[in-house]
Protein backbone atom coordinates (compact mmCIF):
# COMPACT_ATOMS: atom_id res chain seq x y z
CA UNK A 1 0.00 0.00 0.00
CA UNK A 2 1.10 3.60 -0.83
CA UNK A 3 1.53 5.19 2.27
CA UNK A 4 -1.27 7.97 3.14
CA UNK A 5 -0.47 11.07 1.80
CA UNK A 6 -2.17 14.52 0.80
CA UNK A 7 -4.67 13.18 -2.15
CA UNK A 8 -3.44 14.90 -5.24
CA UNK A 9 -5.59 18.05 -6.78
CA UNK A 10 -4.92 16.01 -10.27
CA UNK A 11 -2.94 12.90 -11.64
CA UNK A 12 -0.63 12.29 -14.90
CA UNK A 13 -0.74 9.64 -16.61
CA UNK A 14 3.12 10.13 -18.65
CA UNK A 15 5.95 12.15 -18.01
CA UNK A 16 5.10 14.52 -21.03
CA UNK A 17 1.98 14.36 -21.18
CA UNK A 18 0.67 17.23 -22.61
CA UNK A 19 -2.27 17.53 -20.13
CA UNK A 20 -3.53 16.47 -16.82
CA UNK A 21 -7.08 15.25 -15.27
CA UNK A 22 -8.15 16.98 -11.71
CA UNK A 23 -9.03 14.49 -9.48
CA UNK A 24 -11.41 16.79 -7.29
CA UNK A 25 -13.19 20.16 -8.72
CA UNK A 26 -10.19 22.87 -9.07
CA UNK A 27 -10.55 26.52 -8.45
CA UNK A 28 -8.14 28.78 -10.27
CA UNK A 29 -4.76 28.35 -8.04
CA UNK A 30 -1.76 26.54 -7.75
CA UNK A 31 -2.30 22.74 -7.14
CA UNK A 32 -0.58 19.58 -6.73
CA UNK A 33 -0.37 16.70 -8.29
CA UNK A 34 1.33 13.15 -9.13
CA UNK A 35 2.42 11.34 -12.44
CA UNK A 36 1.41 8.12 -12.47
CA UNK A 37 3.63 6.35 -14.63
CA UNK A 38 6.77 6.78 -12.44
CA UNK A 39 4.60 8.52 -9.12
CA UNK A 40 6.90 11.77 -8.93
CA UNK A 41 4.96 14.82 -7.52
CA UNK A 42 4.17 17.88 -9.32
CA UNK A 43 2.61 21.02 -9.23
CA UNK A 44 1.12 23.62 -11.67
CA UNK A 45 -1.35 26.67 -11.20
CA UNK A 46 -4.52 26.44 -12.66
CA UNK A 47 -6.55 29.25 -14.57
CA UNK A 48 -9.85 28.31 -15.02
CA UNK A 49 -12.73 26.16 -12.92
CA UNK A 50 -11.86 22.36 -13.91
CA UNK A 51 -14.79 19.84 -12.33
CA UNK A 52 -13.42 16.19 -11.13
CA UNK A 53 -12.38 13.88 -14.15
CA UNK A 54 -12.02 16.82 -16.48
CA UNK A 55 -8.40 18.08 -17.56
CA UNK A 56 -6.06 21.16 -17.71
CA UNK A 57 -3.12 22.17 -20.06
CA UNK A 58 0.40 21.76 -18.57
CA UNK A 59 2.15 23.84 -20.98
CA UNK A 60 0.98 26.38 -23.59
CA UNK A 61 -0.44 24.76 -26.35
CA UNK A 62 -0.85 26.94 -30.31
CA UNK A 63 -4.21 26.37 -32.57
CA UNK A 64 -3.69 23.42 -34.57
CA UNK A 65 -1.63 21.37 -32.41
CA UNK A 66 -1.93 17.39 -31.48
CA UNK A 67 -2.54 17.50 -27.80
CA UNK A 68 -0.20 14.19 -25.94
CA UNK A 69 -2.11 12.13 -23.22
CA UNK A 70 -0.88 8.33 -22.68
CA UNK A 71 2.35 9.60 -24.29
CA UNK A 72 -0.14 9.43 -27.31
CA UNK A 73 -1.90 12.28 -29.43
CA UNK A 74 -5.17 12.15 -28.72
CA UNK A 75 -6.55 15.36 -29.83
CA UNK A 76 -5.95 18.39 -31.88
CA UNK A 77 -6.21 21.91 -30.91
CA UNK A 78 -9.25 24.11 -32.18
CA UNK A 79 -7.70 27.06 -30.18
CA UNK A 80 -4.73 28.45 -28.43
CA UNK A 81 -4.35 26.91 -25.20
CA UNK A 82 -2.21 28.35 -21.86
CA UNK A 83 -0.89 26.16 -19.03
CA UNK A 84 -3.73 25.97 -16.92
CA UNK A 85 -6.38 26.70 -19.12
CA UNK A 86 -9.70 23.95 -19.16
CA UNK A 87 -9.23 21.55 -22.04
CA UNK A 88 -12.18 20.03 -23.36
CA UNK A 89 -14.67 20.00 -26.55
CA UNK A 90 -14.61 23.77 -26.75
CA UNK A 91 -10.89 23.95 -27.42
CA UNK A 92 -9.96 20.30 -28.84
CA UNK A 93 -11.38 17.79 -31.25
CA UNK A 94 -10.81 14.31 -31.96
CA UNK A 95 -7.81 14.01 -34.69
CA UNK A 96 -9.04 10.85 -36.30
CA UNK A 97 -13.32 11.45 -37.11
CA UNK A 98 -13.21 15.08 -38.23
CA UNK A 99 -16.76 14.56 -38.51
CA UNK A 100 -16.59 13.81 -34.73
CA UNK A 101 -16.77 17.21 -33.00
CA UNK A 102 -18.36 16.64 -30.03
CA UNK A 103 -20.09 19.48 -28.68
CA UNK B 1 -0.25 -14.23 -3.36
CA UNK B 2 -3.07 -14.65 -1.29
CA UNK B 3 -5.90 -14.83 -4.30
CA UNK B 4 -3.78 -18.32 -5.61
CA UNK B 5 -4.92 -19.81 -1.94
CA UNK B 6 -8.81 -19.52 -2.03
CA UNK B 7 -9.80 -22.34 -3.22
CA UNK B 8 -12.87 -21.59 -6.09
CA UNK B 9 -16.22 -23.76 -6.77
CA UNK B 10 -17.72 -24.12 -10.07
CA UNK B 11 -20.15 -26.33 -12.46
CA UNK B 12 -18.05 -28.36 -14.68
CA UNK B 13 -20.33 -29.62 -17.70
CA UNK B 14 -20.33 -32.25 -20.23
CA UNK B 15 -18.39 -30.75 -22.72
CA UNK B 16 -15.53 -29.79 -20.28
CA UNK B 17 -16.40 -26.04 -19.54
CA UNK B 18 -16.65 -24.71 -16.58
CA UNK B 19 -19.57 -22.35 -15.24
CA UNK B 20 -20.35 -20.42 -12.21
CA UNK B 21 -24.10 -20.02 -12.04
CA UNK B 22 -26.65 -22.96 -12.68
CA UNK B 23 -29.28 -21.59 -14.86
CA UNK B 24 -32.08 -23.10 -16.20
CA UNK B 25 -32.79 -21.03 -19.26
CA UNK B 26 -35.97 -20.98 -21.89
CA UNK B 27 -34.89 -19.58 -24.72
CA UNK B 28 -37.00 -18.00 -27.47
CA UNK B 29 -35.87 -18.71 -31.33
CA UNK B 30 -37.56 -15.59 -31.98
CA UNK B 31 -39.38 -12.69 -31.28
CA UNK B 32 -43.15 -14.45 -31.78
CA UNK B 33 -41.91 -17.13 -28.86
CA UNK B 34 -41.15 -14.21 -26.34
CA UNK B 35 -44.77 -14.68 -24.84
CA UNK B 36 -45.08 -18.31 -24.37
CA UNK B 37 -41.17 -18.27 -22.84
CA UNK B 38 -41.70 -15.41 -20.56
CA UNK B 39 -45.04 -17.49 -19.25
CA UNK B 40 -43.48 -20.60 -18.59
CA UNK B 41 -40.64 -18.65 -16.57
CA UNK B 42 -43.54 -17.24 -14.35
CA UNK B 43 -45.41 -20.83 -13.94
CA UNK B 44 -41.96 -22.18 -13.26
CA UNK B 45 -39.85 -19.06 -11.76
CA UNK B 46 -36.97 -21.11 -10.89
CA UNK B 47 -36.18 -21.06 -15.05
CA UNK B 48 -34.95 -18.10 -16.66
CA UNK B 49 -36.79 -16.55 -19.95
CA UNK B 50 -34.36 -14.55 -22.43
CA UNK B 51 -37.09 -12.87 -24.74
CA UNK B 52 -34.96 -10.85 -27.69
CA UNK B 53 -36.55 -8.85 -30.27
CA UNK B 54 -35.25 -10.65 -33.70
CA UNK B 55 -35.31 -14.28 -35.35
CA UNK B 56 -37.56 -14.06 -37.97
CA UNK B 57 -36.86 -13.43 -42.08
CA UNK B 58 -33.35 -12.71 -41.28
CA UNK B 59 -30.50 -14.10 -44.12
CA UNK B 60 -26.86 -14.53 -44.66
CA UNK B 61 -24.06 -13.69 -41.85
CA UNK B 62 -26.80 -11.62 -40.39
CA UNK B 63 -29.03 -15.11 -39.59
CA UNK B 64 -25.65 -17.34 -39.21
CA UNK B 65 -25.29 -14.35 -36.40
CA UNK B 66 -28.35 -14.59 -34.49
CA UNK B 67 -28.19 -18.75 -35.14
CA UNK B 68 -24.25 -18.59 -33.15
CA UNK B 69 -25.83 -16.18 -30.18
CA UNK B 70 -28.91 -17.85 -29.41
CA UNK B 71 -26.82 -20.82 -29.56
CA UNK B 72 -23.52 -20.14 -27.61
CA UNK B 73 -25.95 -18.76 -25.04
CA UNK B 74 -27.52 -21.61 -24.38
CA UNK B 75 -24.59 -23.76 -24.92
CA UNK B 76 -22.49 -22.01 -22.10
CA UNK B 77 -21.47 -23.25 -19.02
CA UNK B 78 -23.68 -20.81 -16.62
CA UNK B 79 -26.30 -22.92 -17.87
CA UNK B 80 -27.78 -26.10 -16.93
CA UNK B 81 -30.06 -26.78 -19.00
CA UNK B 82 -32.41 -25.47 -22.09
CA UNK B 83 -35.80 -25.14 -22.68
CA UNK B 84 -35.96 -24.25 -26.48
CA UNK B 85 -39.86 -22.48 -28.04
CA UNK B 86 -39.79 -21.13 -31.50
CA UNK B 87 -42.47 -20.71 -33.70
CA UNK B 88 -42.37 -23.76 -36.15
CA UNK B 89 -40.05 -26.92 -35.83
CA UNK B 90 -37.24 -26.55 -38.24
CA UNK B 91 -35.33 -23.64 -36.99
CA UNK B 92 -36.23 -24.55 -32.99
CA UNK B 93 -34.66 -27.95 -33.82
CA UNK B 94 -31.24 -26.08 -35.58
CA UNK B 95 -31.31 -24.20 -32.43
CA UNK B 96 -31.91 -27.24 -29.84
CA UNK B 97 -30.22 -29.98 -31.59
CA UNK B 98 -26.78 -27.52 -31.74
CA UNK B 99 -27.36 -26.93 -27.81
CA UNK B 100 -27.73 -30.37 -27.34
CA UNK B 101 -24.34 -31.18 -28.98
CA UNK B 102 -22.38 -29.64 -25.92
CA UNK B 103 -24.13 -32.81 -23.82
CA UNK B 104 -26.63 -30.51 -22.03
CA UNK B 105 -30.17 -31.23 -21.11
CA UNK B 106 -32.19 -29.81 -23.98
CA UNK B 107 -36.07 -29.80 -24.80
CA UNK B 108 -37.68 -28.74 -27.64
CA UNK B 109 -41.74 -26.57 -28.28
CA UNK B 110 -42.97 -25.69 -31.81
CA UNK B 111 -45.78 -23.52 -31.25
CA UNK B 112 -47.37 -23.92 -34.88
CA UNK B 113 -49.96 -26.75 -34.62
CA UNK B 114 -50.67 -26.04 -31.26
CA UNK B 115 -51.05 -22.96 -29.92
CA UNK B 116 -48.98 -20.63 -26.87
CA UNK B 117 -51.38 -22.49 -24.04
CA UNK B 118 -50.42 -25.83 -25.18
CA UNK B 119 -47.10 -25.27 -25.81
CA UNK B 120 -46.76 -23.50 -22.19
CA UNK B 121 -48.30 -25.96 -20.47
CA UNK B 122 -45.87 -28.82 -21.98
CA UNK B 123 -42.82 -26.50 -22.06
CA UNK B 124 -43.59 -25.84 -18.43
CA UNK B 125 -43.41 -29.11 -17.50
CA UNK B 126 -40.23 -30.00 -18.78
CA UNK B 127 -38.74 -26.43 -17.22
CA UNK B 128 -39.78 -27.93 -13.88
CA UNK B 129 -38.13 -31.09 -14.31
CA UNK B 130 -35.11 -29.39 -15.62
CA UNK B 131 -35.12 -26.61 -12.55
CA UNK B 132 -35.68 -29.80 -10.19
CA UNK B 133 -32.75 -31.84 -11.73
CA UNK B 134 -30.34 -28.78 -11.51
CA UNK B 135 -31.04 -28.65 -7.80
CA UNK B 136 -29.10 -31.58 -7.23
CA UNK B 137 -25.92 -30.44 -9.49
CA UNK B 138 -23.20 -29.42 -6.95
CA UNK B 139 -20.15 -27.09 -7.06
CA UNK B 140 -16.84 -28.71 -7.66
CA UNK B 141 -13.50 -27.23 -7.32
CA UNK B 142 -12.13 -25.69 -10.55
CA UNK B 143 -8.77 -23.88 -11.48
CA UNK B 144 -8.70 -20.55 -11.96
CA UNK B 145 -7.63 -21.00 -15.62
CA UNK B 146 -10.58 -22.79 -16.00
CA UNK B 147 -13.18 -19.50 -15.97
CA UNK B 148 -13.53 -17.79 -19.18
CA UNK B 149 -13.51 -14.20 -18.47
CA UNK B 150 -15.02 -10.85 -20.46
CA UNK B 151 -14.31 -7.50 -20.40
CA UNK B 152 -16.24 -4.38 -21.64
CA UNK B 153 -16.11 -0.74 -20.23
CA UNK B 154 -18.90 1.65 -20.77
CA UNK B 155 -20.27 4.98 -19.71
CA UNK B 156 -16.61 5.84 -18.99
CA UNK B 157 -14.98 9.02 -18.29
CA UNK B 158 -11.38 10.00 -17.16
CA UNK B 159 -11.12 7.42 -13.95
CA UNK B 160 -11.68 5.29 -15.97
CA UNK B 161 -8.76 5.40 -17.72
CA UNK B 162 -6.98 6.40 -14.28
CA UNK B 163 -8.58 4.15 -12.00
CA UNK B 164 -10.95 1.55 -13.04
CA UNK B 165 -9.37 0.29 -16.25
CA UNK B 166 -6.22 0.11 -14.27
CA UNK B 167 -7.33 -2.05 -11.95
CA UNK B 168 -9.11 -4.25 -14.60
CA UNK B 169 -6.17 -5.19 -16.21
CA UNK B 170 -4.24 -6.22 -12.77
CA UNK B 171 -6.90 -8.73 -12.86
CA UNK B 172 -6.55 -9.42 -16.43
CA UNK B 173 -2.75 -9.90 -16.17
CA UNK B 174 -3.17 -12.52 -13.69
CA UNK B 175 -6.05 -14.53 -15.30
CA UNK B 176 -3.86 -15.10 -18.24
CA UNK B 177 -0.71 -15.45 -16.20
CA UNK B 178 -2.87 -18.36 -14.50
CA UNK B 179 -3.76 -20.10 -17.97
CA UNK B 180 -7.06 -18.23 -18.44
CA UNK B 181 -8.85 -16.80 -20.96
CA UNK B 182 -9.95 -13.28 -21.40
CA UNK B 183 -12.00 -11.71 -24.06
CA UNK B 184 -12.07 -8.11 -24.91
CA UNK B 185 -13.69 -5.92 -28.21
CA UNK B 186 -15.11 -2.78 -28.90
CA UNK B 187 -13.81 -2.29 -32.47
CA UNK B 188 -14.86 1.05 -32.93
CA UNK B 189 -13.63 2.28 -29.31
CA UNK B 190 -9.96 1.27 -30.02
CA UNK B 191 -10.00 4.19 -32.44
CA UNK B 192 -6.67 6.33 -31.62
CA UNK B 193 -4.81 3.11 -30.10
CA UNK B 194 -5.56 0.59 -32.27
CA UNK B 195 -1.65 0.59 -33.56
CA UNK B 196 -1.05 -0.48 -29.61
CA UNK B 197 -3.31 -3.79 -30.07
CA UNK B 198 -1.67 -4.29 -33.19
CA UNK B 199 1.10 -4.20 -32.23
CA UNK B 200 0.36 -6.75 -28.81
CA UNK B 201 -1.23 -9.24 -31.37
CA UNK B 202 0.97 -12.53 -31.14
CA UNK B 203 1.67 -12.94 -34.90
CA UNK B 204 0.96 -11.75 -38.19
CA UNK B 205 -1.91 -13.77 -38.72
CA UNK B 206 -3.28 -12.34 -35.85
CA UNK B 207 -2.13 -9.13 -36.58
CA UNK B 208 -4.06 -8.99 -40.15
CA UNK B 209 -6.92 -10.42 -38.92
CA UNK B 210 -7.65 -8.02 -36.16
CA UNK B 211 -6.67 -4.97 -38.28
CA UNK B 212 -8.91 -6.40 -41.34
CA UNK B 213 -11.98 -6.33 -38.33
CA UNK B 214 -10.78 -3.06 -37.63
CA UNK B 215 -10.80 -1.56 -40.55
CA UNK B 216 -13.84 -3.34 -42.07
CA UNK B 217 -15.81 -1.49 -38.88
CA UNK B 218 -14.76 1.82 -39.54
CA UNK B 219 -15.22 1.30 -43.02
CA UNK B 220 -18.85 0.34 -42.37
CA UNK B 221 -19.33 3.87 -40.06
CA UNK B 222 -17.76 5.39 -42.94
CA UNK B 223 -20.50 3.63 -45.46
CA UNK B 224 -23.64 5.67 -43.60
CA UNK B 225 -21.99 8.80 -44.04
CA UNK B 226 -22.01 8.50 -40.25
CA UNK B 227 -20.95 11.96 -37.91
CA UNK B 228 -20.62 9.95 -34.97
CA UNK B 229 -20.92 13.29 -32.84
CA UNK B 230 -22.81 12.70 -29.45
CA UNK B 231 -22.32 9.04 -30.23
CA UNK B 232 -17.87 8.66 -29.87
CA UNK B 233 -17.39 9.76 -27.50
CA UNK B 234 -21.22 9.54 -25.78
CA UNK B 235 -22.90 12.55 -23.68
CA UNK B 236 -22.04 10.78 -20.40
CA UNK B 237 -18.76 10.34 -21.50
CA UNK B 238 -18.12 14.07 -22.16
CA UNK B 239 -19.50 14.96 -19.03
CA UNK B 240 -17.14 12.91 -17.00
CA UNK B 241 -14.48 14.83 -19.26
CA UNK B 242 -13.46 13.03 -22.02
CA UNK B 243 -12.64 15.14 -24.84
CA UNK B 244 -12.25 12.70 -27.83
CA UNK B 245 -12.72 8.91 -29.63
CA UNK B 246 -8.46 8.30 -29.07
CA UNK B 247 -8.69 9.87 -24.90
CA UNK B 248 -12.01 7.34 -24.25
CA UNK B 249 -9.88 4.34 -26.93
CA UNK B 250 -6.88 4.81 -24.36
CA UNK B 251 -8.84 4.53 -21.22
CA UNK B 252 -10.66 1.93 -22.62
CA UNK B 253 -7.02 -0.19 -24.06
CA UNK B 254 -5.44 0.10 -20.57
CA UNK B 255 -8.34 -2.42 -18.65
CA UNK B 256 -6.45 -5.10 -21.56
CA UNK B 257 -3.04 -5.30 -19.18
CA UNK B 258 0.14 -6.71 -21.15
CA UNK B 259 -0.44 -10.04 -22.49
CA UNK B 260 -0.21 -10.59 -25.98
CA UNK B 261 -3.34 -10.43 -27.98
CA UNK B 262 -3.76 -14.31 -29.36
CA UNK B 263 -6.48 -14.56 -31.22
CA UNK B 264 -9.05 -12.02 -33.37
CA UNK B 265 -12.62 -13.59 -32.96
CA UNK B 266 -15.67 -12.83 -34.72
CA UNK B 267 -18.28 -12.18 -33.19
CA UNK B 268 -20.21 -14.86 -30.62
CA UNK B 269 -17.38 -17.38 -31.54
CA UNK B 270 -15.50 -19.23 -28.24
CA UNK B 271 -12.19 -18.59 -27.97
CA UNK B 272 -9.50 -21.68 -28.95
CA UNK B 273 -6.20 -20.32 -28.02
CA UNK B 274 -5.83 -19.87 -24.11
CA UNK B 275 -5.03 -15.90 -23.35
CA UNK B 276 -6.34 -12.53 -24.62
CA UNK B 277 -8.59 -12.72 -27.09
CA UNK B 278 -9.76 -9.50 -29.36
CA UNK B 279 -13.27 -10.36 -30.32
CA UNK B 280 -14.99 -8.28 -32.90
CA UNK B 281 -17.95 -6.27 -31.11
CA UNK B 282 -20.31 -3.47 -31.17
CA UNK B 283 -18.91 -1.31 -28.47
CA UNK B 284 -22.58 -0.85 -26.92
CA UNK B 285 -22.44 -2.81 -23.71
CA UNK B 286 -25.41 -5.24 -23.86
CA UNK B 287 -24.46 -5.91 -27.69
CA UNK B 288 -21.32 -7.21 -26.14
CA UNK B 289 -21.60 -8.90 -23.50
CA UNK B 290 -24.09 -10.72 -25.10
CA UNK B 291 -21.88 -11.79 -27.58
CA UNK B 292 -19.27 -12.71 -25.02
CA UNK B 293 -21.55 -14.83 -22.93
CA UNK B 294 -22.42 -16.62 -26.39
CA UNK B 295 -19.26 -17.14 -26.96
CA UNK B 296 -18.83 -18.88 -23.41
CA UNK B 297 -17.70 -16.02 -21.28
CA UNK B 298 -19.11 -16.60 -17.36
CA UNK B 299 -18.24 -13.88 -15.60
CA UNK B 300 -17.58 -10.22 -17.06
CA UNK B 301 -15.41 -7.36 -15.55
CA UNK B 302 -17.01 -3.97 -16.20
CA UNK B 303 -15.12 -0.87 -15.69
CA UNK B 304 -17.39 2.37 -15.59
CA UNK B 305 -16.90 6.17 -15.12
CA UNK B 306 -20.34 7.73 -14.74
CA UNK B 307 -22.29 4.55 -14.26
CA UNK B 308 -23.38 1.96 -16.28
CA UNK B 309 -25.90 -0.13 -14.87
CA UNK B 310 -25.45 -3.12 -16.88
CA UNK B 311 -26.62 -6.80 -16.19
CA UNK B 312 -26.27 -10.00 -18.03
CA UNK B 313 -29.57 -12.47 -17.72
CA UNK B 314 -26.67 -15.42 -17.41
CA UNK B 315 -23.39 -13.88 -17.15
CA UNK B 316 -22.56 -12.22 -14.39
CA UNK B 317 -21.71 -8.70 -14.26
CA UNK B 318 -19.21 -6.87 -11.67
CA UNK B 319 -18.64 -3.29 -11.87
CA UNK B 320 -16.31 -1.11 -10.70
CA UNK B 321 -15.83 2.44 -10.48
CA UNK B 322 -12.91 4.91 -9.18
CA UNK B 323 -14.96 7.90 -9.93
CA UNK B 324 -15.93 9.03 -6.01
CA UNK B 325 -19.29 10.76 -7.55
CA UNK B 326 -20.45 7.59 -9.14
CA UNK B 327 -19.67 5.07 -6.35
CA UNK B 328 -21.33 7.81 -3.63
CA UNK B 329 -24.52 8.69 -5.72
CA UNK B 330 -25.04 4.89 -7.58
CA UNK B 331 -23.96 2.22 -5.22
CA UNK B 332 -26.09 -0.37 -5.38
CA UNK B 333 -24.48 -1.05 -8.92
CA UNK B 334 -21.11 -0.43 -7.59
CA UNK B 335 -19.38 -4.19 -6.52
CA UNK B 336 -15.67 -2.57 -6.28
CA UNK B 337 -15.09 1.24 -5.35
CA UNK B 338 -11.65 1.80 -6.60
CA UNK B 339 -12.15 5.41 -6.24
CA UNK B 340 -9.48 5.02 -3.65
CA UNK B 341 -6.64 4.92 -6.18
CA UNK B 342 -7.45 8.94 -7.03
CA UNK B 343 -6.80 9.70 -4.11
CA UNK B 344 -3.59 7.40 -3.83
CA UNK B 345 -4.81 5.55 -0.89
CA UNK B 346 -3.20 2.70 -2.08
CA UNK B 347 -1.86 1.39 -5.04
CA UNK B 348 -2.62 -0.52 -8.27
CA UNK B 349 -0.98 -3.47 -7.45
CA UNK B 350 -3.61 -3.39 -3.99
CA UNK B 351 -6.55 -2.54 -5.96
CA UNK B 352 -5.87 -5.38 -8.01
CA UNK B 353 -6.00 -7.72 -4.85
CA UNK B 354 -9.28 -6.25 -3.79
CA UNK B 355 -10.45 -6.96 -7.54
CA UNK B 356 -9.54 -10.16 -7.71
CA UNK B 357 -11.02 -10.86 -3.89
CA UNK B 358 -14.66 -9.70 -5.25
CA UNK B 359 -13.74 -11.96 -8.59
CA UNK B 360 -13.34 -14.64 -6.56
CA UNK B 361 -16.28 -14.25 -4.20
CA UNK B 362 -18.51 -13.94 -7.51
CA UNK B 363 -17.37 -17.12 -8.86
CA UNK B 364 -18.01 -19.05 -5.36
CA UNK B 365 -21.68 -18.07 -5.74
CA UNK B 366 -21.95 -14.69 -4.36
CA UNK B 367 -24.28 -12.19 -6.38
CA UNK B 368 -23.53 -9.25 -7.99
CA UNK B 369 -24.83 -5.83 -7.81
CA UNK B 370 -26.66 -6.49 -11.44
CA UNK B 371 -28.06 -9.92 -10.47
CA UNK B 372 -29.48 -8.85 -7.04
CA UNK B 373 -31.13 -5.66 -9.04
CA UNK B 374 -32.18 -8.55 -11.89
CA UNK B 375 -30.52 -6.30 -14.74
CA UNK B 376 -30.50 -8.71 -17.31
CA UNK B 377 -29.87 -7.36 -20.65
CA UNK B 378 -29.54 -9.69 -23.25
CA UNK B 379 -29.20 -7.75 -26.97
CA UNK B 380 -29.09 -9.67 -29.94
CA UNK B 381 -26.57 -7.72 -32.75
CA UNK B 382 -28.54 -7.07 -35.66
CA UNK B 383 -25.84 -6.98 -38.80
CA UNK B 384 -28.79 -5.30 -41.64
CA UNK B 385 -32.11 -5.13 -42.13
CA UNK B 386 -34.00 -8.25 -42.59
CA UNK B 387 -35.59 -9.70 -45.69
Amino acid sequence: MTSSVRPPDFLVHDDGDDVAVAVRDLTPGPVRGAVLADNSDVSAEVLDEVPLGHKFALRDLGAGTPVIEYSVQVAVTTAPIKAGNYVHTHNVRSARWQNSVAN
Amino acid sequence: MAEQRRQLTGFRRADGRVGIRNHVVILPVDDLSNAASEAVARVVPGALALPHSYGRLQYGPDLELTFRTLIGTGANPNVAAVVVIGIEPAWTDRIADAIAATGKAVARFAIERHGDLRTIEAAARAAQRYVQDASEITREPIERGEILVSIKCGESDTTSGLGSCPTTSQAVDRHVAAGGTVLFGETTELTGGEHLIAQRCADDVVRKRFQDMYDGYLAEVDSHDANLMGSQPTQGNIRGGLSTIEEKALGNIAKTGTAPVVDALEPAVAPTVPGLNFMDTSSAAAECVTLMAAAGAVLHLFPTGQGNIIGHPIEPVIKLTANPITAATMGEHIDLDCSGLLRREYDLPSAGDLLVEVIDRSINGRLTCAEALAHREFVLTKLYRSA
